[in-house]
């Protein structure tokens, strides 16, 4: 009997239990749907994350106040990053084509019977060009605006959608912690970074701010407090030498010995960046991880009715190894059957999960990115599965004695 | 050409071993036509399986065509049953849902040997006289239709032994006779060899041969002088 025959006289067996043979490989198509729909949502996230922070600008490096320890026991060791470290790194640092020094803080905003809590950034001017925001209408804070300690504000999209309801914001008047603001322009929509929304905000000259609004909290033993520095680079090559550079900078500001361990962190949006792909590649293993052990459970399915078929095809095998039928033509046959089963449910299976990985992306949920290798891998996976569960249901009917399976009731 | 050397069969039934076969000689010779008599547990059934190459002997000899069948592996056995011994069984054993042409083609399809065999297929049919139900599935068929299907699926690889295990057990006593027929005209015109296996008297006394076997032994081997020609209906009484 050759492998063709067999493999007709398999599809034969399966379409003649049309019923069972489809809720068998439903477990199989479910699992592999599965794991191809999942991968794909999962890169999709990924790539979507990652395309938002390369949005942000993949030059910049921040400086942040304190250290997280890495290893056991490891905590947050507090420090302080203040107005004199950006100034020394301002007339030190070359290579640079924008520094935002940054006090950020919530306070309550209100315009009229409107009042939220947004979040108050006091900055530079060069605070929009390092964060990759541009102006919508109106114009930016200016050197003259910290000089002068103006009340004005720059208002992000969605606080401006909140605040006014789509009315020109310009040249009226908000409050902030019932101070008066006026604002004097608007950013245009960024979209969300994944950290919350980063066109809810506000932002004023810093000066501005540690006169008017930030008050004791924002000074310590007479220096001004930063909540973080923003650098960015001219160009990436240059990113390591500046963050190197920076280190060393305000390790000497804050008076450092050597040994002792940095207060603050320098972080560039690269080192994030993989921090973050790390994380959503666990992401996705992990579900892939969950979709595989539904495979799983779809090939115990297959096994459970393979056992059943062969139990009630007992007679059937006793008649074929009477007419001649060797014991490694019957293993075969039900090994073809299963695998037809698997190979089936895997093709259906990955219509399935492009499907939804599709429709995922149509409806706008998310860019689900289908690889190729989620399919072979599920694929081949669903195979083995078959062929592994497959043995001992065929295994069995191979060696039923022919007698005995004839007169089985 | 069969032979069968002093042969034994035992089974081990959890502690206890049934000698189900206690030492038969017989030799049966081609276009024989012989019934194999006994009731229940004289071992007709374990004789038969030996016969026909489902199982070996215990001990003992067994020669078909020249081939010693008691040293032979699995896989032998089942090239010995494809190529030599053609199967009817009394509950007919036909695969549902597939129609009779299918079904007689099935040893086929472990056989290497043959070209035409759809030819042979339907050359067996017609022996049986169904050409006319080829694409029929066995729920469509009368009993004896179905009878019919199964014999001509043990005779397509032209076995040297052609053998029924009661093959007249489900039918009903008209239908029995035309099965009867057909094995006599199997017998008589093609001089095919003939073995059944039965415990109806009626059915024995159609075969040239009776072998009576009683606890694994065999009690009496006669000749039939007058084997009934099929057709003559069952006698009243008897049964």
């Amino acid at each position: 009997m050759t492998l063709l025959q067999s493999f007709r006289v398999a599809l034969k067996a399966l379409t003649t239990n049309k019923m069972r043979s489809s809720l068998t490989i439903l477990g199989i198509v479910i699992g592999v749907a599965a794991v191809v729909a999942l991968m794909a949502i999962g890169n999709g996230a990924t790539a979507s994350i990652t395309s938002s922070i390369e949005g942000i600008g993949s030059n910049v490096i921040s400086i942040t106040p304190g250290k997280m320890q890495t290893g056991p026991g490891g905590q947050a060791q507090s420090g302080n990053l203040t107005l004199n470290d950006f100034q020394v790194l301002a007339s030190q640092l070359s290579n640079i084509s924008g520094m935002s020094p940054v006090y950020q803080s919530s306070y309550t905003v209100s315009q009229g019977k409107e009042s939220y809590t947004v979040a108050v950034s006091g900055s530079n001017e060069d605070y929009l060009q390092v964060n990759a925001y541009t102006i919508d209408y109106g114009r930016s804070l200016s050197k003259n605006d910290r000089q002068t300690d103006a009340r004005v504000a720059v208002l992000g999209s969605t606080t401006a959608e909140d605040l006014f309801g789509g009315l020109n914001a310009l040249g009226r008047d908000i409050k902030i912690n019932g101070i008066n603001f006026e604002v004097i322009g608007v950013l245009e929509e960024k979209g969300s970074s994944g950290f919350g929304n980063a066109d809810d905000m506000i932002l004023i000259p810093l000066e501005t701010g540690y006169s008017k609004l930030f008050g004791s909290a924002a000074v310590q033993d007479g220096e001004r407090k930063l909540s973080t520095i923003s650098i960015s680079a001219d160009s990436a090559d240059n990113v390591e030498t500046i963050m190197t550079q920076t280190e060393f900078l305000i390790r000497r500001v804050h008076r450092l010995d050597p040994n002792q361990e940095s207060d603050f962190s320098v972080t560039s949006q690269s080192q994030f960046l993989s921090t973050l792909s790390g994380i959503t590649t666990t992401l996705t293993i992990f579900l892939g991880a969950i979709a595989t052990i539904s495979l799983l459970v779809g090939g115990i399915g297959i096994m459970n009715i393979m056992l059943v078929s062969v139990t009630e095809r007992t007679r059937e095998i006793g008649l074929r190894k009477a007419v001649g039928a060797r014991k490694n033509q019957i293993l075969m046959q039900f090994l073809v059957e299963t695998v037809t089963l698997s190979v089936l449910g895997g093709i259906l299976g990955i219509l399935f999960g492009v499907g939804i990985a599709a429709l995922s992306t149509g409806l706008g949920l998310i860019t689900a990115e289908v690889t190729v290798s989620s399919i072979l891998m599920s694929f081949s996976f669903a195979v083995v599965i078959g062929l592994f569960f497959g043995i001992y249901p065929a295994y069995r009917a191979a060696g039923l004695h022919p007698m005995e399976a004839l007169r089985y009731e | 050409m069969l032979t069968v050397n002093n042969i034994t069969k035992q089974f081990v039934m959890g502690e206890n071993v049934v000698h189900a076969l206690a030492g038969l000689s017989f030799t049966i010779k081609k276009g024989e036509m012989i019934a194999i008599m006994g009731p229940s547990g004289s071992g007709k059934s374990t004789l038969m399986s030996i016969l026909g190459c489902l199982d070996v002997p215990s001990s003992g000899a067994y020669v078909l065509d020249g081939e010693q069948v008691e040293s032979l592996n699995d896989n032998q056995l089942a090239d010995i049953r494809n190529r030599k011994i053609g199967f009817v069984f009394q509950q007919f054993n036909l695969l549902s849902r597939t129609s009779a042409f299918d079904n007689v083609f099935l040893p086929l399809s472990y056989s290497s040997n043959g070209k035409n065999k759809k030819e042979t297929v339907k050359l067996a049919l017609e022996k049986v006289g169904l050409s006319d139900r080829m694409y029929h599935n066995p729920s469509e068929l009368s009993g004896g239709q179905q009878q019919r299907v199964a014999i001509a699926r043990a005779l397509v690889n032209n076995p040297s032994i052609l053998m029924a295990d009661e093959p007249t057990g489900a039918l009903d006593s008209k239908t029995g006779i035309e099965i009867m027929t057909l094995f006599q005209k199997l017998h008589q015109e093609e001089g095919q060899t003939v073995i059944l296996v039965t415990h109806d008297q009626f059915v024995a006394d159609h075969t040239n041969r009776i072998i009576r076997l009683i606890d694994g032994k065999i009690f009496s081997d006669e000749i039939n002088p007058n084997p009934i020609l099929a057709g003559t209906s069952r006698p009243v009484g008897a049964d």
